[in-house]
């Protein structure tokens, strides 16, 4: 069976729908990997009882030609995703013991779709975090290492258990959620497919809410097309979230034609810093090259405000959050530590439940919002942010698409960045400004870095566009034709 | 902008977070130094600028004002750290 974990989900769905082989033996295939891949730390709780349940469910329905679209195929779900009746923690110690009594719109879809959960993967504590090395249950281990350097990597955050999860074969793609870069950057980092679609395209509702301005669900997978195969089943409207758009769901993997011809590609002045890391400014040249080659036209764009993308996420996501984990007080779930007092049990709970980068990020939020600083702080970053968002506009005026590298290194030892905050929140320099401007994007694998390192390359397109992004990643993967992380073995 | 002692301590009181006495100067140094490179913000002309106040170009929909769901008291109070005769339990808030 270790052929089966070799597959990509596509394939998967190919051999399932021919009757190669069964949704139980896929699905056994990928626990016994998760189950060999311990050490990675990628899933917070497994649930492969459940998972053979569903397998057998699905094998039935094929059987009964009642297939859905993803019947079979094994997942990986971020630990911020509410599952009914199944542990969610958002890796933090705050929600111990936690088991949601709904499921969340995006895994319903899934399940409904025929997916079958493996379990939930880990994160940085509730998203906040560029390393997953916040989570209280530990850091997740890139399967990456540099060559000849016995050192463990961390595999970026916040979603770093799905992206080493999808990347070390134990699932055949997973969910992911991204607010200021936390699908493209670790999808970067561990060498897979990583994809954040436009604000409001997923539905937010069952999502462990961050910053709900920013917030948004998408897939991480190990190809482009199962990227666009995920989010199809992930997307759509859902009166449950507000600000979820009620806009019909093209067929992304229609849009994957492998044709550029005449697509104007901007490539922004303001993303190529002084002091870039050579092998990135490289790999940035080579995917100008290759879509040129494929007959798209390459247009110098400039957006001038870029360099006060991540200032302005770091007012306004820990403004928003320090709204959203109010809720977390000891009342209703999770963790409570008595107290004298029903305030001194707030702060008790609240002072025992969150980790370092949340309790930094919730008294910066506090603060830019408290009385006589919220016009100094917070509209000052609203503000900043329509310029940044103004800057996009006017650049898809003339062009169709933009092509930028994802993260400005490859992943970095664990431990390394872990005592400066702001030299941590560098790490999503590139993937912030579209964030802010609630834009589609992708990260997808183009080269190794010197070390033998996955660097990716991130597409953005204009709103609602997801279909140029796939588009335009599709032409990418073919002409970089990563490698992708040699199987082991064993599982 | 540096945050004394005493503005960290009203932060924290604010965000309902106990600090240790010995946590609150290496903290307020950290969050000094964020807020320090966030100040660059100030150098953008922001004077005709509408701010930006959502992720989404649309309005928000109205629905109408009903119930639509309801009477999941037991669920709900299953994950409440304690819980008695349907009501949340908190400690004792009036003397």
């Amino acid at each position: 069976m270790t052929d089966l974990i070799s597959l990509d989900l596509a394939g998967a769905r190919e051999g399932l729908n021919n009757g190669d082989f069964s949704a139980v033996e896929l699905t056994q295939a990928h626990i016994k990997a998760m189950g060999a891949h311990r050490d990675l730390n990628t899933f917070i709780t497994e649930t492969p009882d459940l998972a053979i349940e569903r397998a057998k469910e699905a094998d039935h329905n094929r059987q009964q030609d009642q297939a859905g679209d993803l019947e079979g195929i094994p997942l990986g779900i971020k630990d911020l995703f509410c599952t009914e009746g199944v542990l969610t923690t958002a890796a933090s110690h705050i929600l111990d013991g936690f088991t949601p009594p709904y499921e969340s719109t995006v895994t319903a879809k899934l399940k409904e779709a025929g997916a079958i959960f493996l379990g939930k993967t880990n994160l940085d504590e509730f998203a906040m975090g560029s390393s997953n090395e916040s989570s209280h249950y530990g850091p997740v281990h890139n399967p990456w290492k540099a060559n000849g350097d016995p050192r463990v990597l961390v595999p970026g955050g916040s979603s770093g258990g799905s992206a080493a999860a999808v990347a070390a074969h134990l699932c055949l793609g997973a969910t992911g959620t991204d607010t200021g870069g936390s699908i493209r950057q670790p999808a970067s980092f561990c060498g897979v497919v990583g994809m954040k679609p436009t604000y409001g395209r997923c539905s937010r509702w069952g999502i462990v809410a961050f910053s709900s301005s920013l917030d948004q669900a998408g897939p991480m997978t190990r190809t482009v097309r199962d990227a666009a195969i995920l989010l199809n089943a992930m997307a759509g409207h859902d009166p449950k979230d507000s600000t979820s758009a009620d806009a019909s769901v093209p067929d992304f993997e229609a849009a994957l034609t492998g044709d550029v011809k005449g697509l104007r590609i901007g490539i922004p002045a303001e993303y190529r810093p002084d002091g870039l890391n050579s092998e990135i400014a490289t790999l940035w040249g080579k995917g100008v090259s290759w879509l040129k080659d494929a007959g798209a036209e390459i247009v110098e764009i400039t957006l001038p405000h870029t360099k006060y993308a991540l200032p302005t996420y770091y007012i306004v996501a820990p403004a928003e959050a320090s709204s959203n984990l109010a809720r977390y007080d000891g009342v209703r779930f999770g963790l409570r530590v008595e107290g004298e007092s029903l305030d001194d049990m707030y702060s008790k709970t609240r002072a025992a439940g969150f980790g370092d980068e949340v309790k930094r990020r919730v008294l910066i939020g506090t603060y830019a919002l408290s009385a006589g600083y919220y016009d100094a702080y917070y509209l000052k970053a609203q503000k900043v942010r329509q310029l940044i968002y103004q800057d996009f506009i006017s650049a898809f005026d003339s062009v169709d698409a933009i092509l930028t590298p994802t993260t400005p290194s490859p992943a970095f030892p664990i431990g390394e960045k872990s005592d400066d905050p702001v030299s941590m929140y560098l790490n999503d320099v590139f993937t912030v400004p579209a964030s802010l401007a609630g834009l589609p994007g992708i990260s997808v694998p183009a080269g190794l870095s010197g070390d033998g390192l996955p660097l990716g390359l991130q597409v953005l397109t204009k709103r609602w566009d997801e279909e140029t992004v796939f588009r335009v990643a599709g032409v990418l993967e073919e002409a970089a034709a990563f490698p992708g992380l040699p199987l082991t073995g064993e599982g | 902008m540096s945050l004394d002692d005493a503005r960290v301590q009203r932060i924290a009181v604010l965000a309902r977070i106990e600090l240790a006495q010995d946590e609150i100067g290496p903290l307020g140094k950290e969050l000094s130094g964020i807020l320090d490179w966030i100040e660059q913000l100030q150098e953008v002309d922001t004077d005709a600028v509408e701010p930006m106040t959502g992720g989404a170009d649309q309005s928000l929909r109205w629905r109408t004002d009903g119930v639509e769901d309801g009477g999941h008291a037991a669920k709900i109070l299953a994950n409440a750290p304690e819980a008695h005769e349907g009501f949340f339990g908190v400690p004792k808030v009036i003397e």
